[in-house]
């Protein structure tokens, strides 16, 4: 609050404060640079996210040969596209289908395949998601505002070892005449984590 | 309380609520939560920490510090835990620098491996064999979830042969295994409260396994 025409800086919290704390005797101790800490944090906030999950979900729609090959071996499909690194060593991509409904969850931590949807929003390493969508996926998908048919049946997929999962979502109907570059707009992250549709 | 059967072992857990979702999700909320994440980034890369490592001074925080704080929180107490106990920088360093308390996660109450006979390397499992979970709760990391211990399912799907995160925290010469995706249904999860058609896929190393 400025209240004398001055600018008071709120002081740290105290979670700051440990943050700040730990980085500073790290470079003083020579074993990080704040440089290199500023490339990792501009990669996961820039360039890696779920824009490129988008370009594999689009490229896996148009070409029919791509999507058999990303079912196949998704971590060498996905790399086909430039994408790969940490948390992306051992990627498995589940699909849609009329009857079928795909949803990832970690409930020990928060894995996710970072190179393809990057670092995961807050909701997916909380503890209602964790607990809950091992239990009672439908109740909490449509909660999450996606109302699957009793028709459909629900697999979950709680990544505890090595592999990470990527939804594909199915194809959106009336998107016939669209290009590769359109449909990867329509991609979202929740849909490529199955808690939504395209 | 140690770390055995731990808070972060949340599958199946009731009454924590409606999932909260943040429209248009930054993908860090604050400075202190990117610096972290770089900070995970290095220390991992010059061999201070693994990820079985994290995890496990992760679940071996304070319960309530756990479930209060927020996942960069949980990064930034096990990072600061791990070069405390390999003498990299100490806690009162870091409270001195800080200037106000830095909580860090329990030491581990679990014994050194190996608890058991690890296997031949060789896969016991093929796709479509009916296999039980172990029943056992080995105190210390594991990733064998809680709620598919003692529960059938089918091997869905045979991974590669990885490094046992048991081993891995609690020895110095960690098996690898191979690993399996296996898929439960949801009633022999959780019984006559079962959501119809829905089954857990659970990614398994071999030795939490046995045929069923």
């Amino acid at each position: 609050m400025v209240e004398d025409g001055h600018h008071h800086p709120a002081p740290p919290s105290p979670v700051e404060a440990r943050a700040a704390a730990l980085e500073a005797l790290l470079t003083e101790k020579g074993l990080v640079s704040p440089e290199f800490i500023d490339a990792i944090v501009s990669a996961y906030a820039n360039d890696i996210g779920p824009m490129n999950g988008a370009r594999v979900v689009a490229r896996a729609w148009v070409d029919g040969e791509y999507r058999d090959r990303l079912l196949g071996d998704g971590t060498a499909a996905i790399a086909e596209l430039g994408f790969g690194g940490p948390e992306g060593e051992h990627i498995v991509v589940v699909e849609n289908t009329a009857d079928v409904h795909n949803v990832i969850v970690c409930t020990l931590c928060s894995c996710y395949p970072w190179p393809v949807l990057g670092l995961p929003p807050n909701w997916y390493k909380s503890p209602p998601y964790r607990s809950r969508m091992v239990r009672e996926p439908r109740k909490v998908l449509s909660e999450m505002g996606l109302e699957l048919p009793e028709s459909v049946s629900i697999r979950v997929w709680d990544s505890s070892a090595e592999v990470r999962y990527l939804v594909l979502p199915g194809r959106p109907h009336g998107t016939d005449g669209m290009i590769e570059e359109d449909l990867a707009k329509l991609v979202t992250r929740d849909a490529m984590i199955g808690v939504a549709r395209p | 309380m140690d770390e055995v059967d731990g808070v972060h072992d949340l599958g199946g857990m009731q009454d924590f609520g409606p999932v909260l979702v943040e429209r248009s999700e930054p993908v860090f909320h604050a400075s202190w939560e990117a610096r972290v994440f770089g900070i995970g980034g290095i220390v991992t890369l010059q061999g201070l920490a693994n990820t079985n490592k994290v995890r496990h001074a992760i679940e071996r925080m304070d319960p309530s510090h756990y479930l209060g704080s927020p996942y960069f929180e949980h990064c930034l107490t096990a990072f600061a835990t791990l070069l405390a106990e390999q003498g990299v920088l100490t806690r009162e360093e870091l409270e001195a620098r800080a200037g106000v308390p830095f909580p860090l996660s329990r030491p581990s109450q679990a014994p050194p491996w190996p608890r058991a006979a690890a296997g031949d390397g060789h896969s016991r499992f093929a796709v479509g064999d009916r296999v039980r979970v172990s029943g056992a709760h080995p105190r210390g990391h594991t990733r064998c979830p809680r709620y598919v211990r003692g529960k059938q399912g089918i091997v869905d799907r045979c991974d590669g042969a990885f490094t046992l995160p048991d081993a891995d925290v609690h020895g110095d010469d960690p098996p690898v295994e191979p690993t399996y995706a296996v898929r439960f249904d949801a009633a022999e999860l959780w019984g006559e409260e079962a959501e119809s058609g829905a089954t857990v896929s659970v990614d398994l190393w071999e030795s939490y396994l046995e045929p069923a």
